[in-house]
């Protein structure tokens, strides 16, 4: 099964329309709700991020009989030093971001606490993309 | 203790959630940084000064169902809307966090860590 979304900048209030309707989708695929929490919390993180610190993208997501593979990929600054990025405690969040109860540099380490599989790339200037896999 | 007991000994207005009342909560976690929430393995009720529809959202994706608004911030329709959508309880209060917690754990409701 192929789902697609879009994220936009700056764009909080829709921020999770993703991962909610990925959560109802594998609720009504009677997957365990402790791996339904890990998929939705890490797919969750990495939208906020795509509409924190950058100007918005593309959640792909494909579900599998035994796996869900999730694909976040923004377009923006890019993420200079990933192997920083990913250090908890460490963000750039602004102001109105940390306003919303974010930005305390926990995110990228959560996603890699929930999923079985976790790629980030980017490139400076041009955007950041982030691949998760969860097995069922 | 139950929901309706925790709304009377705060003082707090169930702003959706009625016909969850009498649920028994027995674990609690307060915070306004939703980053820490999506940390948690539980699920405790949540007690929050952090009111806005991204409360709500973070709650629901970490299936965290029982929020508490202190300090009387203004409960939007839409968070209501959106916990009503996913069968979640708000309730709203004039205490502090600091109050609202000390009560909370006086009467039993036990920290997660
Ligand atoms: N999609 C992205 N585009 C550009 N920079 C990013 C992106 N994702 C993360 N970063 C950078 O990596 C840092 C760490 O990200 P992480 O998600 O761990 O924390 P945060 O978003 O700052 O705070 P939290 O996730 O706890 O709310 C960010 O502050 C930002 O500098
Ligand atoms: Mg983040």
């Amino acid at each position: 099964m192929h789902q697609e979304y879009t994220v936009i900048e700056g764009d909080f209030v829709n921020a999770g329309k993703a991962s909610s309707s990925v959560k109802k989708t594998l609720k009504q695929l009677n997957v365990e709700p402790a791996i339904v929490k890990r998929v939705v919390v890490a797919l969750y993180e990495a939208e906020v991020n795509a509409i924190a610190h950058a100007y918005g993208g593309k959640v792909l997501v494909d579900i599998d009989s035994d796996k869900i593979k999730m694909v976040v990929a923004d377009k923006g600054p890019g993420i200079p030093d990933i192997a920083l990025a990913m250090q908890e405690g460490y963000s750039t969040a602004r102001p109105e971001v940390r306003d919303m109860g974010f930005g305390a540099g926990m995110g990228l380490p959560n996603m890699q606490k929930n999923v079985d599989k976790l790629n980030v790339t980017s490139e400076v200037g041009v955007g950041t993309t982030v691949e998760m896999e969860v097995n069922f | 203790m139950t929901i309706r007991e925790i709304a009377k000994l705060l003082d707090a207005s169930v702003c959706i959630g009625e016909n969850r009342l009498d649920e028994e909560v027995e674990y609690g976690f307060a915070s306004d940084l939703m980053s820490d929430v999506l940390t948690l393995k539980d699920t405790p009720m949540l007690i929050t000064g952090l009111c806005n529809v991204q409360t709500i959202r973070t709650c629901d994706m970490a299936t965290l169902d029982i929020i508490v608004i202190v300090r009387n911030k203004k409960v939007t329709e839409d968070m209501i809307e959106l916990a009503e959508d996913n069968d979640m309880v708000i309730l709203s209060c004039s205490y502090s966090m600091f109050k609202a917690c000390g009560l909370l754990y006086e009467a039993g409701i036990k920290p997660l860590y």
